[in-house]
């Protein structure tokens, strides 16, 4: 699989990183080298093996629907705005996102 | 060129449980702004999620329901794009193994009420489950105007997701789609189905192609429709769009669009071309979802009966006509109603087993009619009826003895809608007793019969229609008071 210069704007448009045309050259040739490597394991036949999507098979743990926080400290509106760079009336705020 | 419309739903429903899908924060509507929330839906890093039980009993019930093949084992995905309503800018959803799939569904079609009916079925894709977004509010004031306001409570509630066919030709089917799969929820309790609160929401996906095509046209898929009304003012504007645009020889765009309730049109989300790069992948964080056959069975055990079972049980056991049925089971607390009302009026006048339909059909045009008429004027619903089923099979009773007049009882009821006194009650304190005494109602008619001279004449003529008009004046004269049938025939002895 090779990655071209667009294919990596794409992906930083995604991540809504902004990548100079430097960086994009870099990331290119760095991501093609990491692509080449992982490639190797398409050399492994695996027809009829079902795709993994976790390697622990025995734990199903679910929860009973009780409505409890986990820990009081780490709950509300207070504790949940902290860290937020911008808030209003108890609310995150953002530049205005209106479709 | 004729055209056949193409259309396929996907609905949103808002999952009744007490915490949310993966952590145990409350669901509730209208608290204070991100203040049900918690390290887990606030997307912090390095939490643990796990799955709420009660969200996949209801997803299997909805399974069962809708007769799907539910999966032993599915797996969650992230759904990976940038919204400020999704603090972890990701969703996680349920992709290539959804919780269920392969069922179908039958629709009504038709005028119930000409006993024109049809039935359609409509496949159903699949159910995932999936957690929901926060709100958003954005600002129109002077000092608010280029801000968004979020509000991460709703974030991670249970949702499933029931993805149909595109089996649908037109709005009016995916209206009765869309109300039996909500009737279906309801009756299941595992929804309340609010549109306006945006518990029960529904996505479009709608395209067209010259009759007797094979291959699907290009669809488009419309969002933001929070009534039944806007969605078929939206699939018919989108229609009539899509034939304009291929008429006019240009070609529809795939695209997701927007119902602009105000102007009544849909228009296109504008980048939204990008951002449907979602970039599935499993969600490293949980661990595949197992159904454990006991947790089938468990619900399977606990399904109620379901809208169409029932509409068929009381057009089969009561003999109801298709339109009755289906207004008593359009809610099971109607339902219910009704069926308690039956049982209590059948055990007051002794009425047997093989006369239960005729009773069942008098009860059926109470609750449908005056009742019905009654809770709409005074915007409540059955469950806050403050006529008790019993209260109304006395009601219903003292008709079917003659103690009253199928008139005076609509006042009556009327009477017992607003205060707490029983039929019997009312009907003692007023006076309202049908007078049925030969020698009280033959003074009456006698009166009448000598103030319309002329009609009698006439009626001798052989106009015998006039009967109407006597019987009408003794109703008059008595307030609703007479027996009619009494009455009539006393009449026609007089006119002899």
């Amino acid at each position: 699989m090779s990655i071209t210069d667009k294919d990596v704007k794409h992906v930083a448009g995604l991540a809504r990183l902004n990548l100079s045309s430097e960086d994009t050259s870099l990331y290119t040739t760095q991501l093609k080298k990491i692509l080449a490597h992982v490639e190797k394991l398409s050399e492994v036949n695996t027809e009829g093996v079902p795709p993994t999507t976790s390697t622990v098979p025995e734990a199903r743990p679910m929860r009973e629907d009780e409505a409890k926080p986990l820990r009081e400290s780490l709950v509300g509106q207070e504790c949940a705005l902290e860290n937020a760079p911008a808030t209003k009336d108890g609310y995150f705020t953002v530049p205005k996102v209106i479709e | 060129m004729k055209y056949e419309t193409v259309i396929g739903l996907e609905v949103h429903a808002q999952l009744l449980t007490n915490s949310k899908l993966f952590c145990s924060c409350r669901v509730k509507f209208g608290s204070e702004p991100n203040s049900e929330v918690c390290p887990i839906c606030l997307g912090m890093p390095g939490v643990l999620p796990v799955i709420n039980r009660r969200a996949v009993e209801y997803a299997v019930k909805m399974a069962l329901a809708t007769d799907c093949t539910v999966n032993e084992k599915s797996v969650f995905s992230r759904k990976n794009y940038f919204y400020p309503d999704l603090p972890k800018g990701y969703q996680v959803s349920q992709f290539d193994l959804p919780v269920a799939e392969h069922g179908h569904i039958d629709i009504e079609l038709g005028d119930p009420r000409k006993d024109e009916t049809e039935i359609k079925r409509i496949g159903i894709t699949r159910i995932h489950m999936e957690e929901d977004a926060g709100k958003l509010i954005h600002g129109e004031g002077a000092d608010d105007k280029d801000i968004s306001y979020v509000d991460l409570n709703r974030t991670g509630t249970a949702l499933i997701e029931i993805v149909s066919e595109p089996d649908m030709r037109n709005p009016e089917e995916a209206s009765a789609y869309l109300k039996t799969i909500r009737d279906i929820l309801l009756y299941l309790g595992i929804c309340d189905g609010n549109m306006q609160e945006g518990s029960f929401r529904c996505d479009a996906n709608i395209s067209i192609r010259p009759v007797g095509q094979k291959e699907l046209g290009t669809r488009t898929e419309l969002k933001n429709m929070n009534s039944f009304k806007f969605i078929r003012d939206a699939l018919n504007y989108e229609i009539q769009r899509h034939i304009d645009v291929i008429e006019g020889g240009e070609k529809i765009i795939q695209e997701t669009r927007l119902f602009d309730v105000q102007k009544g049109v849909t228009r296109s989300m504008r980048g939204k071309e990008e951002a449907h790069d979602y970039r599935y992948h499993p969600e490293p964080d949980l661990l595949p979802l197992i159904v454990p056959n006991e947790l089938i069975e468990k619900a399977r055990g606990e399904m109620p009966e379901l809208p169409t079972e029932k509409k068929n049980r009381f057009m089969d056991e009561y003999k109801l006509p298709i339109y009755d049925a289906g207004v008593l089971t359009g809610s099971k607390e109607m339902a219910k109603y009704f069926e308690e009302s039956l049982t209590a009026s059948c055990k007051l006048s002794g009425i047997p087993e093989e006369e239960k339909p005729k009773q069942a059909k008098i009860t059926s045009n109470w609750v449908m009619g005056e009742l019905t008429a009654l809770l709409k004027e005074n915007s409540l619903d059955i469950s806050e009826c403050k006529v008790t089923p019993k209260s109304l099979a006395e009601l219903i009773n003292m008709v079917s003895k003659d103690t009253i007049s199928g008139k005076v009882a609509k006042d009556v009821l009327g009477e017992m809608f607003s205060s707490d006194k029983s039929a019997e009650e009312i009907v003692k304190e007023k006076g309202l007793v049908q007078i049925s005494d030969t020698g009280e109602l033959s003074a009456v008619i006698d009166k009448i019969l000598s103030d319309n001279a002329d009609s009698v004449e006439k009626y001798k003529a052989g106009k015998t229609k006039l009967m109407g008009f006597f019987v009408g004046e003794v109703m008059k004269a008595t307030k609703g008071q007479a027996n009619p049938g009494v009455a009539s025939k006393l009449i026609k002895d007089k006119l002899g």
